[in-house]
């Protein structure tokens, strides 16, 4: 296995009506890390998520997955080995019950029934949503339609995990265990996200994207103690790293 | 829009109902959809004046209801809803058919009053047949069971997704419709202009989802067949089920047992 394992290089995407939304991004992640991409609405981190497994061409540059660059002829294996979750669960569970959705991908693979069947029982226990199985999505709460969208990606074994807003919409407790699954997660992450707070917790590498640019990429907590940078990137320090509210509230000026 | 959203509600219920565990729920879902179709067949291929034809049949629905632990006032309910429809395609038929069939004395039934209680049972036998289909199997079950009895694929999708957002979609109208209505004083939003630009949102949206969800399923490997997971067995007990009614049925359809049974009760007193 290459040691780099995603390797984006001065990647452009126009927009059909000709606005720029990625503007010449160059990065690469290595094997194992966790790299949280953080930016302003409309900074382009959707758009860029969605050229790692080559659902949208860029109009120039390239992305390598791995030993592929990501050409049609490689877009399915770099499908198996990028695992997408998407940031409404609605719409990533599309079959009637869990059990069929969990299933959806490795029977694309073309796994035999019995292997599909115990793939989506350890997919299932690893999110903890066994009990979940035989249930139809509409029936699950905000917290359950993620942990089994999260559980479908799984499924195909994906040696990396690209997700865009995890934590989106979730109570802070099912936040929370969101958080504690994914750090036990031992796969490449990439995570589009405005929760810095998680960013911190999960990530130790940030990239900052402002305007289809990336405008820093270094350690997480060297990225958010520059105020700086985080004010011109239309973001702020995560809570935890902004002191007791009470102690240090800000005088009315 | 609290109607949509009863529906919205109602339609988790059925699933509930289907969740069930009796013996009929048990029965696999090939062998009730084909008992339920044979029913509807034999119940609508009656002559227009039956009545007393058409009373054996109701045993089906009432042994369903009973072993399949069904709430009756509820299925009666449902059936109310829909009873407009039937109520409509019979109702001219008493002005229509004024040929006197029947004399009680004074009162004349005429045929077209027959045909109308014709129409009115054979209704509820059929739609009671399909919402007992619904609530002793769940919808998953029934397309499984049209995709094995070769229904083109292609429809039996359709009604999976159908079923899957049909609940997103009518959230997502109901939102549209709130946020219409809070914002509404003395009626001056609710006008045509304003509904059909509501109509083009939801559309837009639905295009969008849909565009999502096609994404999500080609990150996940789909190449234009979806593959479901077959759990279906027949066994014994489904072959006696399916084979046990359809005897039913055609003795019922055949045989005119409340004619039998007056003629017996009549025989008692000479």
């Amino acid at each position: 296995m290459s040691h780099h394992i995603v390797e984006v290089n001065d990647l452009r995407y126009n927009y059909p009506d000709g606005t720029e939304a990625i503007n010449g991004l160059s990065f690469t992640i290595k094997h194992g890390e966790s790299v949280a991409l953080v930016g302003a609405n409309g900074a382009g981190k959707s758009t860029l998520l969605l050229h790692l497994n080559g659902s949208l061409a860029p109009s120039s540059g390239s992305v390598r997955i791995g030993e592929y660059p990501l050409t049609p002829e490689t877009l399915n294996s770099v499908r198996r080995t990028v695992g997408m979750v998407f940031q409404d669960p609605d719409d990533q569970l599309f079959m009637p019950t869990v059990r069929d959705d969990v299933a959806f991908g490795p029977l694309n693979l073309g796994l035999p029934v019995n292997e599909v069947d115990e793939k989506v029982i350890t997919a299932l226990q690893t999110v903890d949503a066994l009990h979940l199985k035989n249930r139809p999505p509409y029936r699950l709460s905000g917290g359950e339609k993620r942990a089994v969208a999260i559980a479908t990606v799984l499924a195909m074994s994906p040696d990396i995990l690209v997700m865009d807003e995890p934590t989106a919409n979730l109570d802070p407790k099912t936040r929370r265990t969101l958080i504690r699954l994914l750090s036990s997660f031992t796969h490449t992450k990439i995570i589009a996200t405005h929760d810095l707070d998680m960013a911190l917790e999960l990530c130790h590498r940030t990239i900052v994207i402002h305007r289809g640019r990336i405008t820093a990429d270094g350690l997480t907590s060297d990225i958010f103690s520059n105020d700086q940078l985080l004010l011109e990137s239309h973001l702020e320090r995560p809570l935890s790293m902004q002191g007791c509210p009470i102690c240090n509230r800000k005088k009315p000026k | 829009m609290a109607k949509i959203h009863h529906a919205f509600f109602d339609v988790s219920y059925f699933e509930t109902l289907a969740g069930q565990n009796t013996p009929v729920h048990l029965v696999d879902p090939r062998a009730k959809v084909l008992t339920t179709l044979l029913f509807i067949l034999m119940v609508v291929s009656f002559d227009k004046y039956a009545i007393s034809g058409l009373l054996p049949f109701f045993v089906f629905p009432a042994v369903m209801i009973t072993i399949g632990d069904l709430p009756l006032s509820y299925l009666l309910k449902k059936l109310f809803l829909v009873a407009p429809f039937a109520f409509f395609i019979g109702i001219f038929n008493p002005f229509l058919d004024k040929q006197t069939v029947l004399q009680f004395g004074a009162f004349a039934i005429t045929g077209g009053w027959i045909s109308f209680t014709s129409i009115l049972l054979r209704f509820t036998l059929t739609v009671g047949a399909a919402l007992i289909l619904i609530a002793t199997t769940g919808f998953r079950e029934i397309c499984l069971a049209l995709e094995k009895f070769k229904i083109p694929r292609i429809f039996v999708l359709q009604l999976l997704f159908l079923y899957r957002y049909i609940f997103i979609l009518i959230e997502e109208a109901s939102r549209l419709v709130r946020a219409r209505r809070l914002r509404t004083f003395n009626g001056r939003g609710m006008t045509i202009h304003v509904a059909s630009s509501l109509i083009g949102h939801l559309l837009l949206r639905t295009i969008n989802r849909a565009r999502r969800i096609h994404l999500a399923m080609l990150c996940r490997g789909f190449d234009g067949e979806i593959r479901l997971m077959r759990d279906l067995k027949i066994q014994k007990g489904d072959y006696l089920f399916a084979g046990g009614w359809l005897l039913a049925f055609l003795i019922m359809r055949f045989i005119d047992i409340p004619a039998l049974f007056g003629d017996l009760v009549m025989g008692l007193y000479p």
